[in-house]
């Protein structure tokens, strides 16, 4: 009879303290549970963006209230507010810097289509420099919708391949 | 407001080439260009006009000339009137005027604005760059003949504008401009009866 190896045997002292699971589910529930915005704050949206932040709303429900200011250590770029053609090109190059996986929301009408600005210095919607994951109606939208937007935005990444993302550019 | 009853008369003994100007509200003088700025030196020193509260212009569209004036308002702080002063540009192409800024260091970024809107030459500005678009903007979006959309160009930045393909677009007009304007009836002052959206049936004007 030969002694069964302790080191690759099934241990039962520490059954329980075992989870079996997929990769893909492993790190997405670690993304979407740690997703660290860059608030780019750009008009009157980004104050329902602060607002969103502080204790009233307290975006630190799901994770997200690490702001951070530099985009090498942010997951998502929440775009709150107009884009200016001015503005547009630091825009794209802070979107660039930004480590992958990466998201974008489109927060309000001026990020999603130019809103009411329909002129000659206002990007008609963010989507036109960076790819955009989740877009949030309302002039500005309340907290509650970009709550909503970031919810929607992690049931996204939950059902993506977590791999896929760390390899492709965008 | 209180209005400086005075002043009229007093200028127009100072420099008899300053005519009045149609104003409703506070006195207002037509200057020529190069008389503009003696007549605003006056004003601050010997009229307690100190404070400029605004330097812009105005096109009156390609067909007039003089094309372009530039207007100046300014305010006193001592007597809490105001005092507005206009001169026309000699050149409608290469619209100049000499700049405020040797008198108050805030017209600064108002003849920049003007120069960044308008296209007018503040002669001696020691700064004289775009403000609000950026530098290699090649229009002058407050022109008669500019289009509230916009004219297709480059963004600034050439390689960003290399990856993304298109740079600045005319924006659509669909249901716009949304201004409503005064004094018609409402039917027609409403931003939805200015719809400028071009279809089949209207063809986009050039
Ligand atoms: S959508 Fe409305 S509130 Fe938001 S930036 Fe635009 S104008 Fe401001």
């Amino acid at each position: 009879m030969v002694a069964a190896s302790p080191e690759v045997t099934y241990n039962s002292k520490i059954e329980g303290d075992i989870t079996v699971t997929r990769v893909d589910a492993a790190i997405n529930w670690l993304r979407t549970n740690s997703m660290w915005p860059m608030p780019m704050g750009l008009a009157c949206c980004a104050i329902e963006l602060m607002a969103t932040a502080s204790s009233r709303f307290d975006i630190a429900r799901f994770g997200a209230e690490v702001m951070r200011f530099s985009p090498r250590q942010s997951d998502c770029m929440i775009v709150a507010g107009t884009v200016t053609y001015k503005m547009a090109p630091v825009v794209r190059r802070i979107y660039d810097q930004m480590a992958a996986p990466k998201w974008v929301i489109a927060m309000g009408a001026c990020a999603s289509s130019g809103g009411m600005y329909r002129s000659y210095a206002t990007l008609q919607g963010v989507d036109r420099i960076i790819p955009v994951d989740v877009y949030v109606s309302g002039c500005p939208p309340r907290p509650e919708a970009l709550l909503d937007a970031l919810m929607k935005l992690q049931a996204k990444v939950r059902q993506e391949p977590a791999l896929k993302k760390q390899f492709s550019a965008a | 407001m209180t209005t400086d009853v005075a002043l009229p008369t007093a200028v127009s003994l100072q420099f008899p080439s300053a005519a009045p100007r149609p104003s409703l509200d506070c006195p207002a003088f037509n200057v020529p260009a190069d008389g503009a700025l003696a007549l605003l030196h006056y004003l601050r020193d010997t009229q307690g006009y100190d404070f400029l509260m605004d330097v812009t212009a105005i096109d009156w569209s390609a067909e007039v000339s003089p094309r372009f004036t530039v207007v100046w308002h300014l305010y006193s702080s001592t007597k809490h009137t105001y005092v507005r002063v206009a001169a026309e540009c000699a050149s409608d192409a290469e619209p100049a005027m000499p700049t405020a800024t040797g008198l108050w260091a805030g017209a600064d970024w108002h003849e920049r604005e003007a120069y960044d809107m308008f296209g007018i030459k503040f002669t001696g500005h020691p700064d004289l760059r775009r403000i609000l678009m950026w530098d290699a903007y090649p229009y002058f979006p407050l022109r008669k003949e500019f289009p509230l959309a916009g004219l297709p160009t480059e963004m600034s930045d050439a390689d960003i504008n290399a990856e993304i393909g298109v740079g600045v677009i005319s924006a659509p007009m669909v249901g716009g401009p949304f201004v409503a304007t005064p004094g018609e009836p409402m039917s027609a002052a409403e931003p939805r009866a200015k719809d400028e959206a071009w279809s089949e049936k209207r063809e986009k004007p050039e």
